[in-house]
């Protein structure tokens, strides 16, 4: 009628007699018992992918569910393997996690901290998930990485691009694949000094919030590095949908290159309007007007259309890439799903093999265990080129694309072109490099 | 029973167990099968349910009884976990100063706001209470992060100061909030058979302070005050007539539910050490307006079964992939199954919006009064047939 | 001198979008008295008229080009529009061109009918019910219909360009005696505003001069007197609040090339309407008109940096402060009547 359970969600269940029980609720604190938090006791093992399912970002969050998916397949020794088979690193089996079959468990951020805690909460109290991976902005990631640090799991950051995520409010049980607003910076300013020119004004749009600003502060420093000059820097409300009142004044300001530190709606809405306004078909100061988007994604570029064309960006990692991860990971999902993946998409696929990868390393789902294994690893074949985990900070370190919008697209996923891939070296920066100071790691917590 | 007549003390009774027993009530469902899905029994679910059904008998205490529709109610609430929390950071970890705080300064702030706002009635004052609550939530996404840590969402550290508490812990982690000394996040779990329970520590200070909450509605409404409220509702003009100025009282009202708002604030923080901006959006707003409205305006109880129900939605909807629906329905054969998915797939998982769409339509058609109505009607039919009381599905013991 | 003269440009421009989702919504509060929560999304509908049409004329067949390769290696398919099989490439790709103009003989029909059906078969059964009732239900409406152009369109924003004569900017500044180049405005926006000030003007005239117009009127003023003399004034409200759907969008499609419509675009407007409506004045068109266009004014001023620079966060929320202080100061909004929408 009643078993002793010692384990699964980090509480102790007790086997007494439903009505001693209920007579006398003897209530035991939590972190009183060694373990570790949803420890799988069963044959299998639960992961959750905490994604946008409604709202703006509803597709990015369903083409991460796509990788995911896929990860998960690869993992239990279905499909034909992806990136198993060109990751560096052989300890995954194609036998599951530590011979434990991946189950998973979905849920909807909404792309609001609230919602994505409340909807991690329930995947760790409710369906005893070990980890938690994926979502789409900053914000989120945060707040979930917060949480999943006080729950004592591993939290596996999606598509984020804050220096804080690492910076300031780095956690020990957080990690980052994605890389970050100071990385795209290091990246595109030599691609931009080379397409433009060091004599450049800089005209910066910037969405109102932390995200936006930490990318904003590492643009102006690379650029200004080389040589540009910052005329402006204007924040524009998350809510704008119509960015006509901010661009209106670009022209007159002197400014021959605009950068637009926006993302998701806001991005497609301020480069359509930048567009209208006929921009980039004006000569200032001699020279041909130029916008930037530092942080790019297909399916936002998608959404702007052909406004895109001959636009720089920078993103983590693209389907055109011609290396053996990367054709194998193209290859598996297009032919699962008839598309390319996106790179929030390849993020959380690499983060899930990452994670298992780490579990079996360490011989253990103990979140302490897998940090250690993560912390410092180094590996290759995961698309990005020869790519390490800093122990510091929880920051992956890898080659950075710069690309730039497609001239003649010949479908609907071909929007983008890579224009060059920046070296890891010139990306580093030390841990505690200004704009991500501040914050600890603190101690790994195991949870219960 | 405490000042209570027969009918309202029974009810108070059965909310008060109701709630005692949610750890049962909402797991009816044995954990390892697939109906477990739909089990509501998880502490933070549970404690979102009772949170929200403070928040929203507080709402229906001014929109139920006054009539006046605020459209900016989640600003209080927003005001409150802020509060709260800013507590956690300063003072202790202790929860009964971040809640008494948390009640007091959407006290001030719906004092200032109602004292303003009620200067007009009717759909103007709707959009003066939506208008300050959108620029707070404005204010505190972008200009005021300095103090509301913006679209992160405040949050604790390690180098908090925490003058009467720890910084951190021995082990380096940050302190969780407890109730003197009893944690908040600490659970019991009780394994019956194929059942599991867990009854939270947190939980129960949420239920305990939601059926207080409860009680005090319950004598707001049948007070001499509540009295006075239904007169401003149904004439004002006439009240006025008879020299009675119905301002104070209706600002009055207000202020009680932007602190019961503030409460509801400081408990989720106590429960979940972080305050959003999110939570002051004009949709969260609109939610409460729209938990009060499903589950019946100006009724006791509506407004708590209405916050259950989308919640609900939310939490449970939401979480239902194609992959569970497959393994639902794979007892049927390939193409038939395939179907099934394909017809339901739209309104779960990624569609759990659609369906509730769906059911605020289907409700406010069918049943004009709410949630309320429906039980209304249930029983109203078993009493004709002269049948036993509606069974509630216990879980075999 | 030159950056007022702009934003000038940007708040007429803001303020056509607000005055002509404003004037529906406030159409449908004068004659029917009910809270329509779902008017965002039949702007929202209106916008995604646009999309399909512009998605049916690109109808396409596949032909596979050998030379070249998908992601996945296989030969590339390549889209070939049946218009430009069908008319020659130089006039289908004129068609497809000018897909978003001819959405608007489409979004007409296609909106009135869903006007009706909405009146018809739901608002209809609302007029008596309290207004809370109506919200709910019209919310429940807005995301029934959001979620379902979620399911056939996806979340992301759709680009739905403007016919190419109309891409690049006008260059005002020349006309006025300015250098080249300082004060340029997109082709498309004037047109927008050009176009909503067409229709601004037909419904006035339509209220105005027409014997319709004038039961509708005395029916917004007095609903049962007008109802004793015999007048069936329900099939006329049915009507109304189909040429109010069809206002919102028609507003949605010419909107469609401004911002790439996406299908939440719709409650992104929402609050922003009914603050304009409200300031005007509860069941008052030209109050609507004229909120919208100082709204849109006041929030293009807002953003300019000499502005934000005094104020920090001010374009946040100038809408807000604004709407306070005309309710503030003048308690039923710019030209509101007494006693409409009070209790």
């Amino acid at each position: 009628m009643s078993k002793l359970n010692l384990t699964r969600r980090g509480v102790i269940k007790t086997g007494a007699a439903a009505g001693t029980a209920l007579a006398m609720p003897t209530i035991l604190t939590a972190g009183s018992h060694a373990g570790f938090t949803n420890a799988p006791t069963g044959s299998s093992v639960t992961l959750g992918f905490n994604v946008p399912q409604t709202g703006p970002y509803a597709e990015e969050g369903m083409d991460e569910l796509r990788a995911q998916e896929l990860a998960v397949q690869h993992l239990n020794g279905e499909g034909d393997g992806g990136m198993m088979n060109t990751f560096s690193s052989k300890a995954l089996k194609g036998n599951g996690i530590l011979g434990k079959k991946v189950e998973f468990v979905t849920g909807d951020t909404q792309t609001k901290s609230d919602a994505a805690r409340a909807s991690a909460k329930s995947m760790i109290e409710k369906d005893g998930a070990i980890m938690v991976n994926g979502g789409s902005s900053s914000g989120v990631a945060i707040a979930v990485q917060g949480l999943c640090q006080e729950a004592g799991i591993i939290f596996m950051a999606g598509l984020t691009h804050s220096n804080d995520t690492t910076g300031k409010d780095k956690k020990a049980n957080g990690f980052r694949h994605f890389f970050n607003g100071y990385m795209s910076a290091a990246a595109l300013a030599p691609v931009l000094k080379s397409a433009y020119g060091d004599d450049r004004q800089a005209y910066h749009l910037t969405a109102d919030y932390t995200w936006g600003w930490t990318q904003q502060e590492s643009i102006a420093a690379a650029t200004e590095a080389m040589g540009w000059n910052t005329v402006n820097n204007v924040l524009t409300p998350l809510a704008s949908t119509d960015f006509s009142s901010y661009i209106a004044p670009v022209l007159n300001s002197g400014a021959d290159v605009l950068v637009l530190n926006h993302y998701g709606g806001n991005m497609v809405n301020s480069l359509t309007n930048a567009i209208q306004f006929g921009l980039r078909d004006k000569m200032v100061n001699g020279k041909k007007f130029e916008i930037v988007v530092p942080l790019y994604s297909e399916l936002m570029a998608a959404g702007a259309g052909e406004n895109v064309q001959g636009v720089i960006g920078s993103m983590n990692w693209n389907w055109q890439l011609q290396d053996a991860g990367s054709k194998a990971f193209v290859k598996s999902f297009g032919e699962k799903y008839g598309r390319p993946p996106s790179n929030s998409a390849h993020t959380c696929y690499v983060q899930t093999l990452l994670y298992a990868d780490a579990c079996e390393r360490a011989g253990t789902f103990n979140p302490c265990g897998v940090g250690e294994a993560l912390e410092g690893f180094d590996f290759d074949g995961l698309g990005n080129g020869p790519t390490s985990y800093r122990a510091d900070d929880h920051q992956c370190f890898k080659d950075v694309l710069v690309m730039k919008g497609k001239e003649n697209p010949t479908n609907e996923y071909d929007t983008l072109e890579i224009v060059e891939v920046t070296p890891r070296a010139q990306v580093e920066y030390a841990p505690d490099h200004p704009m991500f100071a501040g914050g600890q790691l603190g101690a790994c917590n195991p949870g219960a | 029973m405490f000042g209570l007549d027969k009918k309202d003390a029974t009810l108070l009774v059965i909310v008060a167990i109701l709630t005692l027993c949610a750890p049962f009530l909402l797991n009816p469902f044995p954990s390892e099968s697939a109906l477990a899905q739909f089990n509501a029994g998880y502490p933070d679910l549970m404690q979102r349910f009772v949170i929200f059904g403070i928040f929203a008998i507080g709402f229906n205490i001014l929109f139920g009884l006054t009539g006046y529709l605020s459209f900016g109610h989640a600003a209080f609430l927003g005001v409150g976990s802020y509060s709260a929390v800013w507590m956690f950071k300063l003072l202790s970890m202790n929860v009964i100063p971040a809640i008494i705080l948390s009640v007091v300064v959407a006290g001030l702030f719906s004092l200032l706001i109602g004292f303003i706002s009620l200067r007009r009635s009717g759909i103007y004052f709707s959009i003066l209470t939506l208008a300050f609550a959108q620029m707070s939530f404005n204010l505190a996404y972008s200009v005021l992060t300095p103090i509301t840590n913006g679209e992160t969402g405040l949050q604790l550290t390690l180098n908090d100061p925490r003058i009467l508490g720890q910084s951190a812990t021995a082990d380096g982690s940050i302190p969780v909030t407890s109730l003197f000394g009893l944690e908040m996040r600490s659970t019991y779990e009780l394994v019956m058979g194929p059942w599991a329970f867990q009854f939270n520590a947190g939980y129960y200070l949420c239920a305990v302070i939601m059926v207080l909450a409860f009680y005090m509605s319950i004598r707001i409404f049948r007070s001499p005050f509540g009295l006075m409220l239904r007169a401003i509702k149904s004439n004002q003009t006439r009240m006025s007539y008879t020299g009675l100025n119905p301002k104070p009282y209706t600002l009055a009202a207000f202020v009680i539910s932007g602190m019961y708002a503030g409460l509801a604030g400081g408990l989720m923080a106590s429960m979940d050490p972080l305050a959003g901006a999110e939570r002051m959006q004009w949709t969260a707003s609109g939610e409460v307006v729209l938990m009060t409205i499903l589950g019946g305006a100006g009724t006791l109880i509506g407004p708590v079964l209405g916050a259950g129900f989308i919640k609900y939605f939310e939490n449970i909807f939401s979480k239902i992939n194609d992959t569970v629906l497959h393994s639902w329905f794979s007892f049927m054969p390939d193409g038939l199954e395939n179907l099934v998915v394909m017809l339901v797939y739209p309104f779960i998982g990624k569609g759990w919006h659609l369906t509730l769409g769906l059911m605020f339509m289907m409700v406010v058609i069918f049943l004009p009064g709410g949630l309320v109505e429906g039980g209304q009607r249930i029983r109203r039919l078993f009493r004709r047939k002269d049948d036993t009381p509606a069974a509630k599905t216990e879980p075999a013991e | 001198m030159d950056a007022i003269i702009l934003q000038i440009l940007n708040g007429l421009d803001k303020g056509s979008a607000y005055a002509l989702i404003a004037l529906g919504l406030t159409l449908i509060f004068g004659t029917l008295g009910v809270v329509n929560f779902a008017h965002g999304a039949l702007f929202m509908i209106g916008a995604f008229c646009a999309v399909t049409l512009s998605k049916i004329l690109s109808l396409s067949y596949i032909i596979l080009d050998e030379t070249q390769t998908d992601f996945l290696g296989k030969p590339l398919k390549v889209k070939v529009p049946y218009a430009e099989s069908w008319f020659g490439p130089e006039i289908g790709a004129a068609i497809i061109d000018w897909s978003v103009p001819l959405a608007i003989l489409f979004s007409i029909p296609v909106m009135l009918l869903i006007g009706f059906a909405m009146e018809r078969g739901l608002i209809k059964h609302f007029y008596k019910r309290p207004h809370a009732d109506q919200i709910l239900v019209t919310f429940g409406l807005a995301i029934v219909m959001q979620e379902i152009i979620k399911y056939f369109y996806g979340a992301n924003p759709i680009p739905t360009p403007a016919p190419d004569v109309f891409t690049g900017s006008y260059d005002f500044g020349v006309l006025l005696g300015f250098d080249p180049n300082v004060i340029i405005y997109p082709y498309w926006r004037l047109v927008y505003f050009g176009f909503s000030a067409i229709i601004i003007g037909a419904v006035f005239s339509f209220l105005r001069f027409t014997t319709f117009g004038m039961v509708v009127r005395a029916g917004m003023a007095d609903r049962e007197t007008v109802g004793l003399l015999g007048i069936d004034i329900d099939k006329r409200f049915t009507l109304m609040f189909g040429i109010a759907a069809a206002v919102a969008g028609l507003a949605g499609v010419m909107y469609a090339p401004i911002n790439s419509p996406n299908y939440h675009m719709g409650m992104d407007f929402l609050v922003l309407s009914f603050v304009v409506v409200v300031v005007g004045g509860m069941g008052s068109l030209p109050g609507a008109v004229l909120a919208g266009f100082l709204l849109g004014t006041l929030e293009s001023f807002a953003s300019m940096n000499e502005v934000k620079s005094i104020f920090p966060g001010i374009d946040q929320i100038i809408i807000y402060v604004v709407a306070i202080l005309i309710l503030l100061t003048r308690p039923r909004g710019l030209m509101g009547r007494k006693g409409v929408m009070e209790d």
